[in-house]
C-alpha cells in the first residue's frame, strides 16, 4: 500500500464528549458498528459518573474512557478493549463475554459479576463481591478486594495482589483464586490448595497479560473443597 | 433505592455556597428517589438561642403565630423556622401544642433547620430555597419509598433529638422490636417508618451520654437490615454502612470538605473534585468528622 493510500485510509479516533452528547447516542453508535468497521478507536470524554457507558459492544474496537464512570460500565462486552482512566462504579464489565476491560483506578462492588470470558484488569482496589458468580472471566486486581469476593464463582481466575475482605470464595465452584496478600477469612467451602505447574502457568500468563511484575511463588491458590455441591451420603438423614 | 448527598465543610469560606452545592448534589440523585426529598442544614446559631423548624398545612398564617409567640420567624413554603431564647423552649413548646394543633415541630436545635416534602427533589429544594442557604454542613435525601407510605412525615431526614438528623438508604428488618424498646425508654415516634427508629436509637444513645461515633458503633450491634446512614449533629457528620454493604456510597475528601454521595455522579461538580481523595466507606466501619467550635 502506498504511503498516500495509507494516509487516506487512516481513520482518526472517534471522540465522543458525554458532556455535550447524550449517552444514548453513544450507545447507538457503538451498537451500529459492524465487524468490518474502520472506526476502531474511540475516545469518550466527560463520563461524569454516568451509568452504562460502553455496554454491549460486540466488535473488537478500542475504547478509552477519560474519567470516572457509574454503574455497569463495559457490561456485556464481547470483544472490545475498553480502558477506563478513572474509577468504575458497581458492576464494571458485568457479564463480559470476551475482550479486555482495564480500570486504571478503583472499582466498586461486583466487578466482573457473572462474566463468561475476557480479561478485567483493575489497577486499584475492588470493593465487595468482586467476581461474584464469575463464569469464565479472568480478573486481575492489583490492589485489594472487599468481602464476599468470588462468591459462588464457577470458573475462571481471580488474581489479587493485595488482601481480601471476609468470606473469600464462599460457596465456590471451580474458579481459581490466586492471592498474594492475606484473606480476612475464607468463605464456606473455600480452602487453600497446592499450586500445580498448570495452575502456575495460568497465573504467570495472567500476570504477564495484566502487565504485573510479581513473583508467582508469592501467591497462594484458593479453590473449592467441593464439600458443598456434592451430595454427601452422611447428610441423607437431613432430607 | 434512595439517594443521599452530604457535605461537611472544613473551609469556612465555602459556607455561603453550602446550600447551592447541596441542592445540585441532591438533584442529580433524583432517579434514585423521586418520591420525596428533604434536607437538614446547619446554619448560624445565636448564643443562648435555639431554633424550631415547624411545618403546617398550606395556607397556615405563620406570621400571626410568630407575632403571637413574639419570636423571630422565617417562612419557607409550608415550613417556618422560629428563633427563641433557650429559656423559652418549654413555654413555646407548650403554647404550640395547646394553641396550634396543626403545627408540627419538625426539628429543633441550636443550628439545625430541617425541611422535607413530597415530590421531585428539585421541586422540594426550590420550594424551600435550599440553594440560597448557608451553613457548615448539610445532609440531603431523595426517597424511593419501600417501608412506609409516601408522605411528608415519611420523607427523610428524621430528627429525634436536638441538632440531630439521620438519612438512610436501605431497609431495617427489626425496627418494630427496637421501636417498642425505645418507647419504653421514653423516646417518641411520629411514624411507622424504619428510618425514624434508627434516628431514635442514635438519639437515645446520645441522650444516654454516648458520643456520635459510639452511638454508631452501638447501631452496628443492634440494627438488622440494609443501611447506609449519614448522620449529623451540631458539630459532626458521620457515615455508617451495614456489614453486607449492598447500598452504594462514595466519599470525597479535600482540604476544604468531606462529601458523601450515593454515587459519584452527585459529587462531580464539587470544587476541586478532580484532586479529591475518592473512596468507598468500608462496611461496618464508623466514619466521623467533627469540627472545632
Amino acid at each position: 500500500m502506498s504511503r498516500a493510500l495509507k494516509q487516506m485510509t487512516r481513520v482518526e479516533p472517534v471522540t465522543f464528549d458525554l458532556a455535550v452528547e447524550p449517552l444514548r447516542d453513544l450507545s447507538v453508535a457503538l451498537h451500529a458498528l459492524g465487524p468490518q468497521t474502520n472506526q476502531t478507536t474511540w475516545q469518550i470524554l466527560n463520563p461524569r459518573g454516568q451509568h452504562a457507558v460502553a455496554v454491549g459492544v460486540t466488535v473488537p474496537v478500542t475504547i478509552q474512557i477519560d474519567g470516572h464512570v457509574g454503574y455497569y460500565c463495559a457490561g456485556m462486552n464481547d470483544g472490545a478493549a475498553i480502558t477506563i482512566a478513572g474509577n468504575a462504579g458497581p458492576g464494571v464489565a458485568e457479564n463480559m463475554m470476551s475482550g479486555v476491560v482495564h480500570v486504571k483506578g478503583d472499582a466498586s462492588q461486583a466487578a466482573g459479576a457473572t462474566a463468561h470470558g475476557g480479561l478485567l484488569i483493575i489497577d486499584g482496589n475492588a470493593s465487595a463481591r468482586c467476581g461474584i458468580s464469575m463464569k469464565g472471566i479472568d480478573i486481575v486486581v492489583k490492589g485489594s478486594v472487599g468481602h464476599m469476593s468470588a462468591f459462588m464463582a464457577q470458573s475462571g481466575n481471580l488474581v489479587i495482589l493485595g488482601d481480601t475482605g471476609e468470606a473469600l470464595g464462599d460457596s465456590l465452584y471451580e474458579a481459581r483464586i490466586f492471592c498474594a496478600g492475606t484473606p480476612a477469612s475464607l468463605g464456606a467451602d473455600c480452602e487453600e490448595k497446592p499450586m500445580t505447574p498448570s495452575d502456575k502457568t495460568i497465573l504467570v500468563d495472567l500476570l504477564q497479560r495484566a502487565g504485573v511484575q510479581a513473583a508467582p511463588d508469592d501467591f497462594k491458590l484458593y479453590g473449592s473443597a467441593r464439600t458443598l455441591y456434592h451430595f454427601h451420603v452422611d447428610n441423607a438423614g437431613a432430607y | 433505592m434512595c439517594g443521599i448527598a452530604g457535605l461537611f465543610l472544613k473551609n469556612r469560606a465555602l459556607e455561603p455556597e453550602l446550600g447551592a452545592m447541596t441542592a445540585a448534589m441532591l438533584e442529580v440523585l433524583t432517579d434514585r428517589g423521586p418520591d420525596s426529598a428533604g434536607f437538614a442544614i446547619y446554619g448560624d446559631g445565636a448564643a443562648d438561642c435555639m431554633k424550631f423548624t415547624l411545618r403546617a398545612p398550606v395556607g397556615f398564617d405563620f406570621a400571626a403565630m410568630g407575632h403571637a409567640l413574639q419570636v423571630a420567624l422565617t417562612v419557607r413554603d409550608d415550613h417556618a423556622v422560629i428563633s427563641l431564647p433557650v429559656v423559652r423552649e418549654a413555654e413555646v413548646r407548650r403554647i404550640l401544642l395547646a394553641s396550634y394543633p396543626t403545627v408540627d415541630i419538625v426539628a429543633s436545635g441550636a443550628r439545625m433547620e430541617l425541611f422535607k416534602g413530597v415530590g421531585l427533589p428539585a421541586l422540594v429544594s426550590t420550594r424551600f430555597g435550599l440553594a440560597g442557604m448557608a451553613g457548615s454542613h448539610a445532609i440531603a435525601h431523595t426517597r424511593m419509598a419501600t417501608e412506609s407510605a409516601v408522605t411528608t412525615q415519611g420523607a427523610h431526614p428524621f430528627s429525634t433529638g436536638p441538632d440531630q438528623c439521620l438519612v438512610h438508604n436501605g431497609s431495617l428488618s427489626n425496627h418494630n422490636d427496637i421501636r417498642r424498646t425505645l418507647i419504653r425508654e421514653n423516646m417518641r415516634f411520629e411514624t411507622q417508618n424504619d428510618t425514624e427508629v434508627a434516628a431514635g436509637f442514635l438519639s437515645w444513645k446520645l441522650r444516654e451520654g454516648a458520643k456520635l461515633d459510639e452511638a454508631l458503633t452501638a447501631a452496628l450491634d443492634t440494627l438488622d437490615g440494609f443501611y447506609t446512614f449519614v448522620v449529623g449533629t451540631e458539630s459532626g457528620f458521620g457515615v455508617l454502612r451495614d456489614p453486607v454493604a449492598c447500598k452504594p456510597a462514595v466519599m470525597a475528601e479535600t482540604a476544604d470538605y468531606v462529601a458523601f454521595g450515593s454515587e459519584y455522579r452527585a459529587l462531580v461538580d464539587l470544587p476541586g473534585i478532580s484532586k479529591a481523595k475518592l473512596f468507598e466507606p468500608e462496611p461496618a466501619k464508623v466514619y466521623f468528622w467533627e469540627r472545632a467550635a
